[in-house]
Parts: C-alpha cells; sequence; structure tokens
C-alpha cells in the first residue's frame, strides 16, 4: 500500500498549494468501465471560467502509480450545452510540469480551441484508458478457483480545480462483487456502483476507494507484438503478426487437468481464456495461424477469425504464434501527387488484448525512397533494410515501436514513399545530354545536320517533361521536415543540372551552325573549347552531388 | 530385289565391347543415294525419341514430385515421424552454426545426464545437402525455411532417383526399359513410404545415391572409363555420407565382381570399375566420423558367406578385412594372371597354373583354418547385431531385444510386399528371364541385386525399400521388352499395312496406351526385318526402310540372317491373343497407378504428429501431441529436465524445446530401468 502513503503525503502537500486558475469544476461525471482487463474511464467535465483572464488550458492530474499504466488519453470538447448537440473534436493534449504541484501527480494539458472568457463554460469529454491497472488477488488460484481482482482509485475527481458537483459509477462485468469501500451515498445497482452524488470538494480531494470483485475475462497481454505489413506491387499487402502472449491474471497454481477442463470447461478453468477473436479488415485472404511447430489446428475463420491456441491459457501461461493474412492493395494504398501512400491500422485486431511492446515494420518496394510515416499520437521510428525474394539491394523497411498500446490505438497511420523521385530524373537528365553528344559525334562523322537538329529537338522535348515532372517533387521535399537536411544539396543538383543543360544546348548550336556554315574542323574546335571545359566540370559537380545524395 | 536394312540398335553392354548405339548400315543391293536419305531420317528419328523421351523424364520427375505432395496437401507443410525431427535440428544447428561447429556439435541438451557427440555419430550427407540447398536458395535471396527446405528435400531427390534409375536401366537393357522403370520407380509405395514431404530422413537421399552408385558402376564397366570411375567413387563417398546402408553397396558391387570372374567374364573393364571404387571409396568413406575405420576394419553383412570360398585375410585380434578388399586382392590376382596368360604360351601357363595352384591351396587350406579357428573364437564374429539378424533372421530375437523391438526390424508379411511393390512383384521374375536374353556384365549386376535384396528384405520388413528399386529395374525391364514382343507382332500381322500413318497412328496410340497406364515404352518399337518384307514389291519398299529405322534393334536381334529370321517369325504371337496381352499389360499398369496413387494419398502421407479422423459430423484433428510439445516449449526454463517414456518422443521434444531431455536410449538397458523408475511404472 506504497502508493497511499504517497498519497498522504500528496494530501498534505496539497494543503498548502495554491489554487491554480480560476476555473471550477461545475459538474463531473465519472464511468469506470471495468469489464475487461482494460480500465477505461470517460469522464465529462463541465468547466467554467470563474475569473477574469481568458483561459487556454485545462489540467488534468493522475497520481504517478496510475499514470505509469495510462495508455491513452483523449479530450474532446462540446460546445453549447446539452449532449449530442454541436459538434465533437479531440483537442490537442500534452504532458506539463506546471510549477509549484505536489510532486506524485503528473499533469496533463488540454489545450482549449479558443480561450474561455470570464463566465463561459464548455464541455469536455475525457476519455482515459489504462492498463495493468486490476491486480489479481489472490495472487495464485487453482485451475477450480474464479479470479479476483482488486481495482483502485479515488472516489472523489482528483483535479487541481474546485469540483462542484460530482459522481462517479463503477461498471463491473457482473454482479458478483467481493467488497467495495463504502463512502456517502454509496449503492450498487446490478453490476453497477454508484458513488456520489458529492458536492464542493476543494482542490486535490482525494478518497481512496477499493473494489474487489470476479473477473473472468481474458488477460491477454502481448509482450511483443511484431507486424509485418508487406507491400507488394503485385497487388497485395501481407500482413503477419508474431504474437508473444501471456494471460497476466493470477498465477495458476497445482496441477492442471486436461480431464476437468474437457468435462467442465465453465466451471474447471474459468479464469482460463480459450480463445482470442480478431477482426480482420474486409476482403481479407489466405489467413493462417501458425507458430514455430506448424498449423494450429484449433481455430476457426468466419467472417472474424477466431484464434485458439493450442492449449487453453491459465494464468501466467505464455505462448507464442504468428496470423498472416493477405488483403487487396487498393484498399489501402493511394497515390496523391507521384507518390504513393499507405493507409493502414497501426494496432492489433483482436478484441481486448493489451500489448506491452509493438513493433510495425512496414516493407516497401524495392526501390522505394523518401519514406515519411505520419500517425496520430507519438511512436519511435527507424528504418532498417529487409531482403526477400530476389531482392538485390533489399527493400526498404519503415520501423514503428510503441509500448502500452491498447485497442483504442487501432488507428490508422500514413507512410509515404516517393518512388520516382529527383535522383531518377537527373539521371534521366544526364543520359538526354549523354545522346545530345552522341548526336555531335556523329555529326562530325557523317556532316548530316538535320539528323543531328532532329535529336536536339526529341531532347528538348524530354528534357521539359522531366523538369514539370521535377517540380511537384521539389515541392514535396521543401514541405516535408524530414527532408530538410538533403533540400539545399538537391536544390544545388537541380541549379547545378539546369546550367549544364543550357551549356550543352550552347555547344549544341554552336556545332550545328558551324556545320551548317561548313567552317573547318579546327575552327570548330576552337570555338567550343571553353564551353566544352565548362560542361566536363559542370558535370563533374553534378556526378559528385548525385553520389553525395545517393549516400544520404 | 533389293533390300536394305539400317539398324540403329544398342549392341549388349560389356559383351562385345562396342559401347554406343552402332548404326550397321548393311547395303545389300540398294543405291547408295536411298542409303543416306534413310540415315537422314534415322537422325531424325533418333533426335525425335530422345527429345521425346526428355519431355518423358520431366514428366516422370514431376510426377515422382508431385505424387509425394499428398502429405502436405491433405494435412499441412511438416515435418514427419521422430527421426526426421533429430534431423531437422540437426539441419537448424548447422544453418545457424555452420559446418565446423557441426562437427564439434557435443549436445548437452539430449539423453540428458550424458548428452550426445552429435557430429561423430549422425550419417551428415541428408544434413549437408538440405543444408547447402537452404544456403543456396537463401544466397539468392529466396527466403525458404529450413523447415521448408527439409520438407521438400525427399520428393525432389525421388525425382532424382527416377532419373538415375532410367539411366542404370538404360545402361542394362535401352531406353524403352528406362523409360519403365524410371516411371515405375517414381511411384512404387515402397518408396513413397520413405519419402513422402516431410518425410526428412536419410532414406530419402540415400536411395537415390544407391542407384545412382549402381549406375555409374555398370556405366564404368560398360564403358572402361576411368572418369566415371572416379565419379562412382565420390557418389559412394555421397553414399557413405548419407546412409548407413551403404555396406549393401560395398558388398554387392564385390559380389558381382566375384560372379563376373567365377563365370569368366574377367575384362580390364572390371578392373577399373571396381579397383578404383574400392581404393578411393574406402578412403573416403573413411573420411566420416560415423564410419571412420569401420571402412576397412568390420565384415558387415553377408561377408561370411563367401568366407569359405574367397579365403579372408586374418589379422590377429579378430581384425577382419572386409569383404570389399578380399575381393580387391582377388581382382589383383585374376589381373595378374590375366596378364601372364598374355605373356606366355599355352604351354607355359598350365605349367604355371599347376604350380600357383597347388601351392595355393596348401596355403589356403591352412588360411581357411586359422580363420575358421578366430572367427569361432569371437562370440559375434566381428559384426553388429542389426547386419547378424540379417544372416539369421531369429539372431536378435534371441539376443538383442530390444533390437527385435523396433517394428522395422521385423519380417515383413506377404501383404506387405503387396502393399508395397505391388504388381511388380509378378513382373519381376519376368524381368529375370529378360535378363538372362542373353546375360551381360550389367543384366548380371541387376539379377544379383534382385536376389539379394529379396532375401534381405525377407528378413527386415524396413529393407523392402532397397528391393523396391530393383524390383521396379526388373519390371521395367519385363514391361518393355513385353510389349516389345507383342507390339512387334501386331505390326508384323496386321495384313496389309502399307501406308505409313496407318502405322504411326497405331504406334501412338499403343503409346498412349502405354503412358497413359503409367509404363511408358521406349519411344520407338522394336521390329525386325522379316523374311516377308524381301516380297514386296517396289512400292512398299520405298516405305519400309523408314519403318524399320525407326525401330530398334534389340539386344538379342542378331545381324539379319535366313536362320534368325525364320527363329523371330516363330517367334511372333498370333494378333488376337498379342492385343490381348497389351490390353492386360496396360490394365496391369493402370492398376499399378492406381495402387500407388491411393497408397500414397491415404496409406503413407499421415504426419505422426497430427493424426486426423474421419466420422459422420466431418473431419476430426487431434493434434494433441503438438498441444504437450507447445506447452512444454513456451512454460518452462530453459534448464528444466523432461523425461520421457518413449525414445522417439524424446526425439521429438528436442525440436520443440530448449531442455535437458532424459529419455531411453537404444544402446543402453540400465536407462530405461532409470526412467521406468522415474515414471513410477
Amino acid at each position: 500500500m506504497g502508493f497511499r502513503f504517497d498519497l498522504f503525503i500528496v494530501l498534505i502537500a496539497i494543503l498548502s498549494v495554491p489554487v491554480l486558475s480560476d476555473l471550477i469544476l461545475s459538474k463531473v461525471d465519472r464511468r469506470i468501465d471495468l469489464t475487461s482487463q482494460v480500465v477505461r474511464i470517460t469522464s465529462t467535465l463541465k468547466v467554467e471560467n470563474s475569473g477574469n483572464d481568458p483561459v487556454s488550458e485545462v489540467l488534468l492530474a493522475f497520481p504517478e502509480h496510475q499514470e505509469k499504466n495510462l495508455a491513452y488519453l483523449t479530450a474532446s470538447f462540446r460546445e453549447g450545452k446539452g449532449k449530442g448537440k454541436g459538434s465533437t473534436s479531440s483537442l490537442p493534449v500534452e504532458v506539463v510540469h506546471p510549477q509549484g504541484m505536489p510532486p506524485a501527480l503528473v499533469f496533463y494539458s488540454v489545450s482549449l480551441p479558443k480561450g474561455l472568457g470570464k463566465g463561459e463554460s464548455l464541455t469536455l469529454d475525457v476519455l482515459v484508458v489504462f492498463t495493468h491497472s486490476l491486480k489479481p488477488f489472490p495472487k495464485e488460484i487453482t485451475q477450480a478457483d474464479f479470479q479476483l481482482v482488486v481495482f483502485q482509485d479515488s472516489g472523489h475527481y482528483l483535479s487541481p480545480y474546485e469540483v462542484k458537483f460530482q459522481s462517479l459509477s463503477v461498471k463491473l462485468p457482473d454482479a458478483r462483487i467481493e467488497s467495495y469501500t463504502r463512502l456517502e451515498n454509496t449503492k450498487t445497482v446490478g453490476s453497477e456502483i454508484k458513488y456520489g452524488p458529492y458536492e464542493n470538494h476543494p482542490p486535490f480531494s482525494y478518497s481512496p476507494i477499493v473494489v474487489h470483485f470476479e473477473q473472468n475475462q481474458p488477460f491477454a497481454v502481448a509482450e511483443q507484438l511484431v507486424r509485418e505489413i508487406e507491400i507488394s506491387h503485385w497487388g497485395n499487402v501481407q500482413v503477419t503478426e508474431h504474437y508473444k502472449l501471456i494471460h497476466a491474471g493470477a498465477q495458476s497454481k497445482g496441477e492442471f487437468s486436461r480431464l476437468d477442463y474437457q468435462a467442465r470447461p465453465q466451471v474447471r478453468g474459468a479464469s482460463a481464456f480459450r480463445h482470442l477473436v480478431a477482426k480482420l479488415p474486409p476482403r481479407a485472404h489466405s489467413v493462417y495461424f501458425r507458430d514455430e511447430i506448424g498449423n494450429i489446428s484449433t481455430s476457426h475463420l468466419w467472417t472474424e477469425l477466431e484464434i485458439e491456441p493450442r492449449y487453453p491459457m491459465f494464468g501466467g501461461w505464455r505462448t507464442s504464434f504468428f496470423i498472416g493474412y493477405g488483403l487487396p492493395l487498393q484498399d489501402f494504398l493511394f497515390e496523391s501527387g507521384g507518390k504513393r501512400f499507405l493507409n493502414i491500422t497501426f494496432g492489433c485486431p483482436m478484441n481486448e488484448v493489451v500489448i506491452d511492446n509493438l513493433i510495425v515494420k512496414v516493407v516497401l518496394p524495392e526501390g522505394s525512397r523518401d519514406i515519411s510515416v505520419s500517425a496520430p499520437f507519438a511512436v519511435k521510428q527507424w528504418q532498417e533494410t529487409k531482403l526477400s525474394h530476389l531482392d538485390i539491394v533489399g527493400r526498404p523497411v519503415a520501423v514503428l515501436e510503441k509500448t502500452n498500446v491498447v485497442p483504442e490505438h487501432n488507428q490508422h497511420f500514413q507512410i509515404q514513399a516517393a518512388i520516382q523521385q529527383v535522383h531518377d530524373i537527373i539521371s534521366r537528365c544526364l543520359s538526354i545530354h549523354d545522346k545530345l553528344e552522341a548526336s555531335l559525334r556523329d555529326l562530325s562523322r557523317t556532316g548530316d545536320v538535320q539528323a543531328c537538329k532532329a535529336a536536339r529537338k526529341a531532347s528538348d522535348g524530354q528534357l521539359k517533361e522531366l523538369s514539370k515532372e521535377l517540380r511537384p517533387l521539389l515541392a514535396f521535399l521543401q514541405s516535408s521536415p524530414q527532408a530538410a537536411q538533403i533540400l539545399p544539396k538537391v536544390e544545388e543538383l537541380v541549379a547545378k543540372e539546369r546550367e549544364l543543360q543550357e551549356k550543352l544546348m550552347l555547344k549544341h548550336t554552336t556545332v550545328a551552325d558551324s556545320y551548317e556554315k561548313k567552317s573547318g574542323g579546327k575552327e570548330i574546335e576552337n570555338r567550343i573549347a571553353s564551353q566544352q571545359q565548362k560542361i566536363v566540370a559542370l558535370r563533374q559537380e553534378v556526378d559528385d552531388l548525385l553520389d553525395y545524395i545517393d549516400e544520404i | 530385289m533389293t533390300m536394305i536394312a539400317i539398324t540403329t540398335h544398342f549392341v549388349p553392354r560389356g559383351q562385345q565391347g562396342s559401347r554406343y548405339p552402332i548404326r550397321s548400315c548393311q547395303s545389300l543391293t540398294r543405291p547408295s543415294m536411298a542409303a543416306s536419305e534413310d540415315s537422314n531420317q534415322s537422325k531424325i528419328r533418333t533426335v525425335f525419341g530422345s527429345v521425346l523421351s526428355f519431355f518423358i523424364l520431366i514428366l516422370i520427375g514431376v510426377l515422382a514430385f508431385s505424387i509425394r505432395l499428398f502429405s502436405v496437401i491433405k494435412y499441412e507443410s511438416v515435418i514427419h515421424e521422430f527421426d526426421p525431427y533429430f534431423n531437422y535440428r540437426v539441419t537448424q544447428f548447422l544453418t545457424k552454426n555452420g559446418i565446423y561447429d557441426f562437427w564439434n556439435w557435443f549436445d548437452d541438451r539430449t539423453w540428458y545426464p550424458l548428452g550426445r557427440v552429435i557430429g561423430g555419430t549422425v550419417y551428415p550427407g541428408l544434413t549437408l545437402t538440405a543444408g547447402s540447398i537452404w544456403w543456396l536458395l537463401n544466397s539468392l535471396n529466396i527466403p525458404l525455411s529450413v523447415e521448408t527446405v527439409c520438407v521438400f528435400t525427399a520428393p525432389i531427390f525421388s525425382a532424382n532417383a527416377a532419373w538415375a534409375t532410367y539411366l542404370l536401366t538404360k545402361e542394362v537393357k535401352g531406353t524403352g526399359a528406362g523409360l519403365t522403370a524410371a516411371a515405375l520407380l517414381a511411384m512404387v509405395p515402397s518408396y513413397i513410404s520413405r519419402s513422402v514431404a516431410g518425410s526428412y530422413d536419410n532414406e530419402a537421399v540415400a536411395i537415390f545415391a544407391l542407384i545412382f552408385t549402381f549406375y555409374l558402376y555398370i556405366k564404368t564397366l560398360n564403358t572402361g572409363s576411368l572418369f566415371y570411375a572416379t565419379l562412382n567413387a565420390i557418389t559412394y563417398f555421397y553414399m557413405v555420407c548419407s546412409w548407413g546402408g551403404y555396406t549393401f553397396i560395398i558388398n554387392l558391387i564385390p559380389m558381382h565382381v566375384l560372379l563376373c570372374i567365377v563365370t569368366g567374364r574377367y575384362s580390364s573393364r572390371l578392373y577399373i570399375a571396381y579397383a578404383p571404387l574400392v581404393v578411393l571409396g574406402t578412403l573416403l568413406a573413411a573420411l566420416v566420423p560415423v564410419v571412420g575405420f569401420n571402412a576397412v576394419m568390420t565384415s558387415e553383412h553377408f561377408a561370411s558367406f563367401l568366407v569359405s570360398s574367397v579365403g579372408t585375410m586374418i589379422l590377429p585380434s579378430n581384425f577382419v578385412v572386409n569383404f570389399s578388399l578380399q575381393v580387391f586382392i582377388i581382382i589383383h590376382v585374376v589381373a595378374l594372371v590375366y596378364y601372364i596368360k598374355g605373356i606366355l604360351s599355352p604351354k607355359m601357363f598350365k605349367v604355371a597354373v599347376t604350380l600357383v595352384v597347388s601351392v595355393g591351396l596348401v596355403v589356403c587350406c591352412a588360411v581357411v583354418a586359422v580363420l575358421i579357428a578366430l572367427v569361432a573364437s569371437s562370440p559375434t564374429k566381428g559384426w553388429s547385431g542389426r547386419s547378424l539378424s540379417l544372416l539369421d533372421p531369429t539372431y536378435a530375437s534371441k539376443y538383442i531385444p530390444i533390437i527385435a523391438s523396433v517394428s522395422e526390424h521385423q519380417p515383413p508379411t506377404w501383404p506387405s510386399y503387396f502393399m508395397d511393390i505391388n504388381v511388380l512383384a509378378f513382373l519381376v521374375p519376368a524381368g529375370i528371364v529378360a535378363c538372362f536374353l542373353p546375360l551381360s556384365d550389367a543384366s548380371s549386376f541387376v539379377v544379383l541385386y534382385i536376389v539379394t535384396s529379396v532375401y534381405f528384405s525377407g528378413v527386415m520388413v524396413r529393407l523392402m525399400l532397397v528391393l523396391a528399386p530393383a524390383a521396379c529395374i526388373l519390371s521395367g525391364i519385363a514391361l518393355s521388352e513385353a510389349f516389345d514382343v507383342l507390339t512387334r507382332s501386331i505390326k508384323f500381322q496386321l495384313p496389309g499395312l502399307p501406308e505409313n500413318s496407318q502405322i504411326d497412328v497405331s504406334l501412338i496410340l499403343f503409346m498412349l496406351l502405354t503412358i497413359k497406364a503409367g509404363d511408358t515404352t521406349s519411344s520407338s518399337v522394336v521390329t525386325q526385318n522379316d523374311a516377308a518384307k524381301t516380297n514386296k514389291n517396289e512400292d512398299t519398299l520405298k516405305e519400309r526402310p523408314s519403318r524399320k529405322n525407326r525401330k530398334k534393334e534389340k539386344e538379342h536381334v542378331e545381324k539379319t540372317s535366313i536362320k534368325s529370321q525364320i527363329k523371330k517369325r516363330l517367334l511372333v504371337l498370333p494378333l488376337e491373343a498379342s492385343v490381348a496381352a497389351i490390353f492386360l499389360l496396360v490394365l496391369l499398369g493402370a492398376f499399378y497407378v492406381v495402387h500407388c496413387v491411393w497408397a500414397a494419398a491415404e496409406a503413407y502421407s499421415a504426419p505422426s504428429i497430427v493424426l486426423t479422423s474421419h466420422s459422420h459430423d466431418g473431419l476430426h484433428v487431434f493434434d494433441d501431441f503438438r498441444e504437450a510439445y507447445a506447452w512444454l516449449r513456451h512454460n518452462t526454463e530453459v534448464d528444466d529436465k523432461v523425461s520421457f517414456l518413449h525414445v522417439y518422443l524424446s526425439v521429438v521434444c528436442l525440436i520443440f524445446l530448449n531442455l535437458f531431455l532424459h529419455g531411453i536410449m537404444v544402446w543402453n538397458c540400465s536407462c530405461i530401468l532409470i526412467v521406468f523408475t522415474l515414471l513410477e511404472l
């Protein structure tokens, strides 16, 4: 009960803390959902500004021990009064460390879209998701026991602001409650415990409540999940998910009797989970479910995939397996401005699985470059290379890593890659230059001016097209922050190339003209000698730049 | 009357000294223009034939591969049985750690308190083969898992074995027999039982190595080429690496050499076929750690049969030089005798022979006496128990019950012959007869092969696997010969066949029929010049030669003479009988195919790790083996110790676990006791 002690200190500290701002929570309505292993707390806060200055941010406070299990936090706000009115939009949330606050609390600041003027009010909906917050008690059970868990929170809303009116309801999976903390105004309705309403609590009020109840929902925790999303331009997105799963509930002790379990799984194995359900994206095909030893024959596939590990999962038991499926490419890959982007979900498709460490690897086709990732939340990311079927240089892999993932993270993220890029275009320009040079050599050999002019005309056309293609790419490079470091080089490259192009054209014209005027070979050489020098020097520079960009 | 006989025929191998197809051109009174035209046509025919047989061989390869995929289709791509899992584990280690670590690998996880020296106790051939296939594929960036490679190694090598059978039979009795034998081997149930996809065991590659070694031996015997002899030694080395069954090769080949010497067929080709094999092969075999000095020090298998007849060099302390070396000495003696015979005049030679024989006899008697005394003094006569039980089927059950307890070491029942080689059992005698018409070095080898393998298969059901290729080869020869005779009779008797096209139609029809039956006969049907031809008029003569050319002459058909022509006429069967017989043969072949497919699909494709059963409400999968293994794998610590009752189960677990395993060892009975005590049984 260390944290309670902490809180005690906190509470003492609180007394000396000044009121942060003039905000008042005129009404707080909290609902704690304990029906699964993931704890979801939905709070509706009615914020009122009683001061004179407009306020642009609202602070949310969490005790540290709770905050470290916080997996997901979103705040959205509703304008106007009643429910359902007005549009909801989520607001940016960030961790802040305001001065003079008690140490055992972590604060999140919700930025309001516009300042809250005097006497104005708005309604905030805050959804907080915690993992690993239900502690099994007792910690070890036998096969025949039910699993009991303990949940702890505050009966009063912990907030740096004064709370005028509040209520709390705790929703449990069923009515079998072992015990719970009784405050004033506490009652149980079926599987729900209702606290409140309470009125006029000062800032940082905290009254611990403990709920001890039966919870036999699957406590499936993926200690690690590696999702590999491989894009094939042949029209397939192949997803492979490697799970390392553990039953994170009460440890199983004693013997396991398969016979008992088989005969009465509801009684002799209530705490175990037999299967998980994965909702695969529509049009998923070629689904498989395997582990190192081979196909896991206990699974079923209807509209959703029912994943049943080889053995029922009791507390503390581990397993690992992988599932895979193919998706049609056109559902996930889109094109915009010469670049392609993949839009696919981040989390795992399984219901109510907590993922301690999620690694998403997006394997792009060989030759993709300028990869950029945009995810709706913070992730660690880096790049790798993977050698796969008959690859020569390997496929670029964008890797995203995130810890403590809950189903709420199952949002779409985007990966962009410019497959056709600056480098290619410049190389193509250079090859056209080579062609022009070749046409000049032909000219000196055959003296056919017309052919040379035709070659010139064709190259002109091609170069124009290429410079057109180049424009959007450069625009993109300028806009994307990742490209900032290589941008000057690229711009230099493009400029040099343009200069080279001009010089070459000049030389070409000179030579062609001279031939038309039937001047002697010596004369021509003299005329172009200086141009030739510049061209060679420029070409050298362009090549160097190309190599440099290549290395980046 | 003009008459031309241009025939492409295979001279009997190893008989006349001419090794390659010879087109003997006997132009009697015909203008030479026509002759060259015909030779052109015959060349086209030959090319057509070889292209056709090439495609047939590819199809046979596909057949051999795909008939073994039932296990993957019906179940999944998974390693079967128990030993294969051990091999898979070794392969994994090899691909992960490289070859040097593999040689030095001491596995402390197996047979818990003792451990096992893997590098020195496994036949590395299979592992190295699959390992190099995997390495090759991965270096081409084809990311197949080690498991996938292991699963499909056996089917790939079955296709190779079918092609090796083609080569071997072709050396013995020509292309037609070769193709038939290859097709038969591609789907013989006995071989399928050991080489379905997932059956990753030594036999998977060893049967190919066995057949290919025999092929190279015969090839050397037919050509007298030192090149093939060297190749033969290398293939033999591969066989030694792959399977303990190499002792069969190194005993069968000396037996054949001895047979050739005894029957007066000694030639320099025989010497070249044998001497390099023994020297190089034995040296190479000694390089394999698991064989080591066993290559020279043990007298495995049936060497003792010949102890009295050939005399055994015996050294103190039971150092029995093995059978192949005895024959090696004999062949040198014989070579010397032939050499001296060439130098000396017949009279001198006779004197020399009497002298040597009388001295030799005395020495021999002394040696034999010593030998018998020494051999009698050692209880097992220097052989392993498994080999002894080959000679005396009751030996194991009397003295080494643990060998006898393994079901695959039991003698087979009659139905198992029908199950495993099916109609081949009936065709083999006919094949043996065909091999005696005429008897060549190569065909005598095949006969010897079938005789010995029939004996061994009768002792141990497992050795049915060695019998299967021999049975296929002989049945291929038998079928091919039978089709030759029958189609020849039909063609000879079909009244008024003036059109070439008609013949072609009938030929194609027969070919189709035979191919359909799985018995691909030779691409051209054999016929023979006959007396009737000489009576034909000029018109038919134009077509006649071309028809003849397409038809290859068989070994036993000698150059045309009036006598043989009459003989041939007498050999011709009645038309109705021939048609009926062909129909029956095709039916027989069809039955064989149906049986093989059934055996492959139903009998031999179950991975013993997963079981299924059909009931009225669908398919039930019994996957509890893997359930238990998976649990152990994921929920035990690295150094936990697990005890098993059955030897094979522990082998399965090797692959799933990283535990110390305590299981029953076959070679240590006290261990069994410990485990039984542990499990309180």
